[in-house]
């Protein structure tokens, strides 16, 4: 099979990877990849994790392998960068517009985690569906450790919220 | 790929399409700049890693043991959430306390194979508060108030460490202590404030993990060794106690009054010694990995 690499697409190829969790999002919309380097036929790829304890980081990382090694690249190598840390202000516009469009609210920018809530929380977060700003938060965390779990109170639909960190 | 066995279809880390998530768990810190900062002694640098590693693998333990056993289902969630979470910074400080340490201990060679006396946590974290007998939600709730208002506390100055795995580290860990303590202050007001019954049981739960409280603003003499690497944790005793009395104050409830659990021969959990339940929870934690050395799962 000949599938040998046309140099300068590594990056073409690794922004192109899917979130495993969100699958709506690639890699790049999330903003997880933070560089991707060729030399010659070697390929460097750095990502870093949402979360400490994120599951899903072994597989971006194999699947970013799979993907480079199926385009031809033999010689891949993907890294980890702890620093600066991911917080969802690294999400893109075209990531925010995607997640909507799937039923899944995006984060607010520039917003960080919540800070000590000692009153009843504001809602904020409008409804994906019908847009509407009457929602309510069923539980802090949902089916991953990025995402709340909301229902509005007008089309009375559950969605889930990617919670801003 | 073709299997005889289901289980080995489902445990081949060569083709991640048959596992959610793979299986193989490589090294967290995999590409990461592990230089360790000039005139710092490896050997206390080893000592504080495990201390912040233990801290977060034991309460990840305990809180997982709710998991199917919460009052609904949105809290097994959420407690398994946040043993993730916790789950996820000990990774990364045990495996840099073994690369630190140099004698090619990993991660799983740390949890899984040191016995009590070596583990450094904090015996806050280690004590049973439920689902089993003598435990209840709200002694975990308590517990997780406490804890993550201590430990955010403490990760946001260590963010400032000149030990640049440990900043990081901390740097990602504060955004998640944020949504723990903000999460447990939650249940605190929502059961201090809810019948007379709940009440009851979030005071007792209060008091129950009270005793242990002083523990956690002892500092170590490996932290006071380690000037701008680690944090001492007397420096932040002022702060989470204006944090605690907001919460009391807004859930109407008074700080326990209750005598703190006496060191041994001065010595607690950083040190090794640590209480009964401890021995139960490695037990649990460890056997596998002892019984099948080397298994996948």
């Amino acid at each position: 099979m000949d599938n040998s690499p046309t140099c300068g697409q590594a990056r073409a190829i690794a922004e192109r990877v899917l979130d495993p969790e969100l699958p709506v999002l690639t890699l790049a919309d999330l903003g997880v990849l933070r560089d991707v380097r060729e030399d010659g036929g070697r390929v460097t790829v750095t990502i870093t994790p949402t979360y400490s304890g994120c599951p899903a980081l072994d597989e971006m990382r194999a699947d970013l392998h799979r993907a480079l090694r199926d385009a031809g690249y033999e010689r891949v190598e993907i890294r980890t960068a702890l620093t600066p840390t991911w917080t969802t202000d690294w999400i893109s516009a075209d990531g925010r517009r995607k997640l909507a469009e799937h039923g899944i609210a995006p984060p607010q920018h520039k917003a960080g985690p919540v800070t000590l809530n000692l009153t009843p929380p504001v809602t904020r977060v409008r409804c994906p569906r019908c847009g509407s700003a009457r929602t309510t938060e069923l539980s802090r965390f949902s089916s991953t450790a990025c995402k709340a779990l909301r229902r509005c109170e007008d089309c009375s639909e559950p969605f889930e919220h990617v919670k801003e960190i | 790929m073709s299997f005889d066995n289901a289980y080995d279809a489902i445990t081949d880390a060569s083709d991640d399409k048959h596992w959610a998530f793979g299986t193989g768990f490589d090294d967290p810190l995999s590409g990461v700049d592990r230089a360790v900062p000039a005139g710092v002694s490896t050997a206390d640098l080893t000592a504080y890693c495990l201390m912040l590693a233990d801290d977060a693998l034991v309460l990840s333990q305990r809180l997982t043991e709710w998991c199917s056993r919460a009052p609904e289902l949105e809290e097994d969630v959420a407690l398994a959430n946040i043993a993730l979470d916790l789950l996820g910074q000990a990774r990364l400080l045990l495996t840099r306390a073994g690369e630190v340490e140099g004698r090619g201990r990993d991660e799983d060679a740390l949890a899984y194979l040191r016995d009590e006396h070596e583990f450094r946590n904090v015996r806050l974290v280690e004590i049973d508060c439920g689902p089993g007998p003598g435990g209840d939600f709200a002694v975990t709730i308590a517990r997780l108030l406490v804890f993550s208002t201590w430990r955010l506390a403490v990760f946001e100055r260590l963010v400032a460490s000149k030990d640049p795995v440990l900043a990081a580290i901390a740097a990602k860990g504060v955004k998640e202590l944020a949504y723990h303590r903000d999460h447990a202050a939650q249940w605190t007001l929502r059961l201090a404030g809810g019948t007379e019954f709940s009440r009851e049981r979030m005071v007792a739960g209060m008091a129950r993990v009270w005793p242990l409280y002083d523990e956690l603003f002892t500092t170590h003499e490996v932290e006071r060794s380690l000037p701008d690497v680690a944090v001492p944790p007397s420096d932040v005793r002022a702060e989470v106690d204006e944090v605690l009395d907001q919460v009391f104050t807004a859930a109407a409830l008074d700080r326990p009054d209750v005598a703190p659990m006496s060191a041994v021969a001065g010595k607690s959990g950083r040190d090794g010694v640590h209480t009964e339940a401890m021995g139960f929870l490695l037990a649990e934690m460890q056997h596998l990995a002892r019984s099948l050395p080397g298994a996948k799962w």
